[in-house]
């Protein structure tokens, strides 16, 4: 293959992963922007969303396609339930004192991947995808489900966006990230907006790994990579910032197959990781964020 | 001025996004002297003395202290140059005894005789037969002499107190000003206080601070005979 | 006179693990060996997280430091194990140090991403260099290289001893630093930061001495861990490892000097009795940590000087 064909096939590539990037890391910023809570179970609910997703497609009949579309919709239901149980059970009784939830939530992740193990097993597990074409470009053929992963981010993307800036939920959430006493005192149930809030965070986490289950199998450990990599584009991007995320989650995403072709994966991660602390160190407010008060 | 200049500031001035918090101040401390700062709320007491103590960068200007420029020092080496700080919202380790607060005050220095001069810090303040007690179960007055222990401690040649009287009882304020007097003439204060009596019966100098410019500084008898100040402050 | 009692008070808990060398099950004996050295290693963690409030997330780098620092000097250089004792620490000190000098800049939450993101990097690091440090693998420390002074490490009874030996050193200097003028400023630094350096007390240099201590500590643990137990892999330099020490502290009590070895202790052999009855082992580790955090942040230790022993150190 020439070098141009080859470029886009990285730059596809590269979209695809931005794009789940972006719906994974996006949970994060909107946990962390709310609530200045850091959730380090994240990746586990990013997990739970994919093993779910297998257990939907081997326990609904019928062709691929009909069990994705419930996957779609009942996992980041569940991930998003039991988020919400975790925070009023366990975030909310911790006054949301940030060092404490963060350990609070390495529990979490503990607990959530030994519960992944326990039900789901240590193997990986394919799950089928719903569509089934190729793309014939001049080139090379292409898989259209990865396309169609790729607008399906995008979708949810722009509905989280038009639920913050446009609905009444969206308002009360930015009230209640402006400061939560006053949101308290208009008679926001500030409870529940957090509680919604960490639901909404993880659910994003499980829509994005019930859209790339059927390219990357299921696996109880899945969740490491996309922790470490949301993190690095949160970072980047600027803590609790939308937009900084989805800039960072495009451009790492892009990078991302370049990189892997000049480094290796292990020293890729080791120079991503390093960058990603002395951003925090040098430069809190992330590349593109504006310095916090 | 006859006396020696301990403090000297020069066009001190401090912004935040466009608010003249503090704008070009000069200001002389006499050594020895109690000096009170006063002005209306906002005026920018608290950030001028945190310019001095160096909590808050200065944006421009100098100050000169005992002889030599401090203005880029940082607060913890100012502390050790010899000015101490007393909080307006009383900072003391509230899970640590009391005679723990005091040493660390008094280890700062580099003391030898650490138990004797903590002990003898609190004594100037009638707080050592409660040495041992956790600081956090003082009650409220007990407290903000703690926090003058903590700075007398110090044995600082400059101690600077924010609002000391603000909440404590009669009877403990003419305690509190019976310790001010015994600081000086050996160290200098500077006295943010609202308080008009004490403020009137203690200090020799006053200076006047409105929207962060000095108005006025003189004897209490002449900043009370300003028209200046009584239009903008006294309420004249 | 509360200070004889502290210190008589330690001096009974060496006293009787002294003792438990003695009647100790061969089984527990070698169990009691290997928590002794990780007590060291949470007493390093307790001196930055519950001293000086400094919450790591990135202790694996400097137990690794130690653990490779030795290892990795017996296994190329041939060196003999007092050398990669020394060497262990001292590598445990300066890489705390090290990476003191950057993440200091950071507090709270960004200090504990910046320390886990360091280990991070330390761990694919270990990884990265696979054709030496044999990455997850690990090395297998010959039983030759194994000797201290004549001892042979590998044997039971000199393991215990030595052990036993380096705990104690550790706890009683440990004891000594927290009493100390030192320990003092560190207490101050955790419960208030800006009225301790309106005390004259550089937060930066003193949070950057704490943690190199427990640097050093963590670097001592690493390399008799190796040492002791002949083997060094990358599974020891992993986050696991650093969510270790910060479990048992917070289990046995932060800011008190026995409470890391009490966490040890319980902690291990309740992970140990879970993994005889199910294979859900994890599920202990996390939910203790959302129990502890939850309904005793200050631990069994703490509790206890909270409501009863006041003259706990």
């Amino acid at each position: 293959m020439d070098f141009g064909p080859f470029l886009l096939l990285a730059l596809m590539e590269g979209l695809v992963t931005a794009a789940v990037l972006a719906l994974t890391a996006s949970g994060l910023s909107l946990v962390f922007g709310i609530m200045r809570v850091v959730n380090v179970a994240h990746g586990a609910f990013f997990m739970l969303g994919a093993v779910l997703a297998w257990f939907v497609s081997e326990w609904v009949p019928g062709p691929p396609a009909l069990s994705f579309a419930v996957a779609l919709v009942i996992c980041p239901l569940i991930v998003g339930g039991i988020a919400a149980l975790a925070d009023t059970v366990v975030l909310k009784r911790l006054n949301y004192e940030p060092e404490a939830t963060i350990v609070a939530t390495i529990g979490l992740l503990y607990i959530l991947e030994q519960a992944a193990l326990s039900f789901f097993g240590p193997d990986a597990r394919p799950v089928p995808a719903p569509l089934n074409f190729r793309i014939q470009l001049p080139w090379f053929g292409y898989s259209g489900y990865k396309l169609a992963v790729v607008v399906g981010a995008a979708l949810v993307l722009l509905a989280v966006w038009l639920i913050l800036k446009h609905t009444r939920a969206g308002l009360v959430m930015r009230a209640t990230q402006i400061d939560r006493d006053t949101a308290r005192a208009f008679g926001i149930n500030v409870d529940r907006v957090y509680a919604g809030v960490f639901a909404m965070g993880a659910g994003l986490a499980a829509i994005a790994a019930v859209l790339i289950v059927p390219i990357q199998q299921a696996h109880y450990l899945m969740g490491g990579d996309p922790l470490l990599l949301s993190f690095i584009v949160v970072i980047i991007g600027g803590l609790g910032s939308l937009r900084g995320t989805l800039v960072a989650a495009l451009l790492i995403g892009l990078s991302d197959g370049v990189i892997s072709t000049f480094f290796a994966p292990t020293l890729a991660k080791i120079i991503a990781t390093l960058v990603v602390a002395l951003v925090l160190v040098f430069r809190p407010q992330g590349l593109f964020g504006k310095r916090m008060a | 001025m006859a006396a020696v200049t301990l403090l000297q500031a020069r066009g001190l001035t401090r912004h935040f996004d466009g608010l003249k918090a503090v704008d070009g101040v000069d200001f002389e401390l006499a050594q020895g002297e109690i000096h009170a700062l006063i002005g209306p709320n906002g005026a920018g007491k608290t950030t001028f003395v945190s310019l001095l103590s160096g909590r808050i960068p200065v944006q421009s200007g100098t100050i000169r202290f005992n002889g030599r420029d401090i203005t880029r020092l940082p607060a913890y080496r100012r502390v050790r140059e010899g000015i101490a700080y007393t909080f307006q919202i009383t900072q003391i380790y509230g899970s640590l005894s009391v005679f723990d607060n005091v040493a660390l005050a008094t280890q700062s220095r580099h003391s030898h005789r650490l138990a004797d001069d903590t002990e003898a810090a609190l004594a100037r303040v009638g707080l050592e037969d409660r040495a041992d007690q956790v600081a956090g179960t003082l009650s409220y007055g007990h407290q903000r002499l703690l926090e003058v222990a903590m700075g007398l401690a110090l044995k600082p040649k400059l101690l600077i107190l924010d609002e000391p009287t603000q909440g404590l009882a009669m009877g403990e304020i003419e305690t509190f000003k019976e310790i001010v007097r015994s600081v000086v003439p050996e160290a200098t204060v500077l006295l943010i206080e609202h308080n008009m009596d004490v403020v009137m019966d203690l200090a020799q100098r006053i200076t006047v601070l409105n929207f962060g410019e000095v108005l006025a500084t003189g004897t209490p008898g002449a900043i009370r005979a300003n028209a200046a100040v009584q239009t903008a402050y006294l309420g004249g | 006179m509360t200070a004889d009692r502290a210190l008589w008070l330690h001096l009974g808990v060496l006293a009787a693990l002294l003792a438990a060398h003695f009647i100790a099950p061969a089984y527990h004996h070698t169990n009691i060996a290997r928590i002794m050295v990780l007590a060291i290693y949470a007493m390093g963690y307790n001196i930055a997280f519950g001293y000086t409030g400094l919450l790591s997330l990135g202790h694996a780098l400097l137990f690794g430091a130690g653990l490779y620092g030795a290892g990795l000097l017996v296994y190329h250089a041939g060196a003999g194990a007092p050398a990669a004792l020394v060497a262990g620490v001292l590598a445990g000190g300066a890489m705390a140090c090290a990476v003191g000098l950057l993440a200091l800049r950071t507090a709270g939450v960004a200090f504990m991403i910046v320390t886990l993101m360091f280990a991070q990097a330390g761990y694919l690091t270990i990884l990265y260099f696979g054709s030496y440090t044999r990455g997850d693998e690990g090395i297998v420390i010959p039983r030759a290289a194994r000797m201290l002074g004549g001892l042979d490490l590998s044997d039971d009874g000199t393991r215990y001893l030595v052990a036993l030996l380096l705990f104690a050193v550790a706890l009683l200097v440990n004891l000594a630093l927290v009493r100390s003028p030192f320990g003092r400023i560190m207490v101050a630094m955790r419960e208030n930061e800006e009225r301790s350096r309106m005390l004259g007390f550089n937060p930066f240099t003193v949070k950057l001495a704490a943690l190199t201590v427990s640097g050093l500590y963590a670097g001592l643990s690493g390399a008799a861990y190796g040492l002791l137990f002949g083997y060094v892999g990358a599974s020891l330099a992993s986050v696991q490892y650093s969510i270790l020490p910060l479990l048992y502290v917070l289990l046995g009590g932060a800011g008190t000097v026995l409470g890391p070895f009490l966490g040890a202790l319980l902690m291990f052999y309740l992970i140990d009795y879970a993994s005889a009855v199910t294979d859900a082992h994890q599920f202990v580790t996390g939910a203790a940590l959302v129990l502890l955090i939850l309904f005793a942040p200050k631990g069994i230790l703490g509790t206890l000087r909270a409501r009863a022993i006041r003259w706990l150190p």
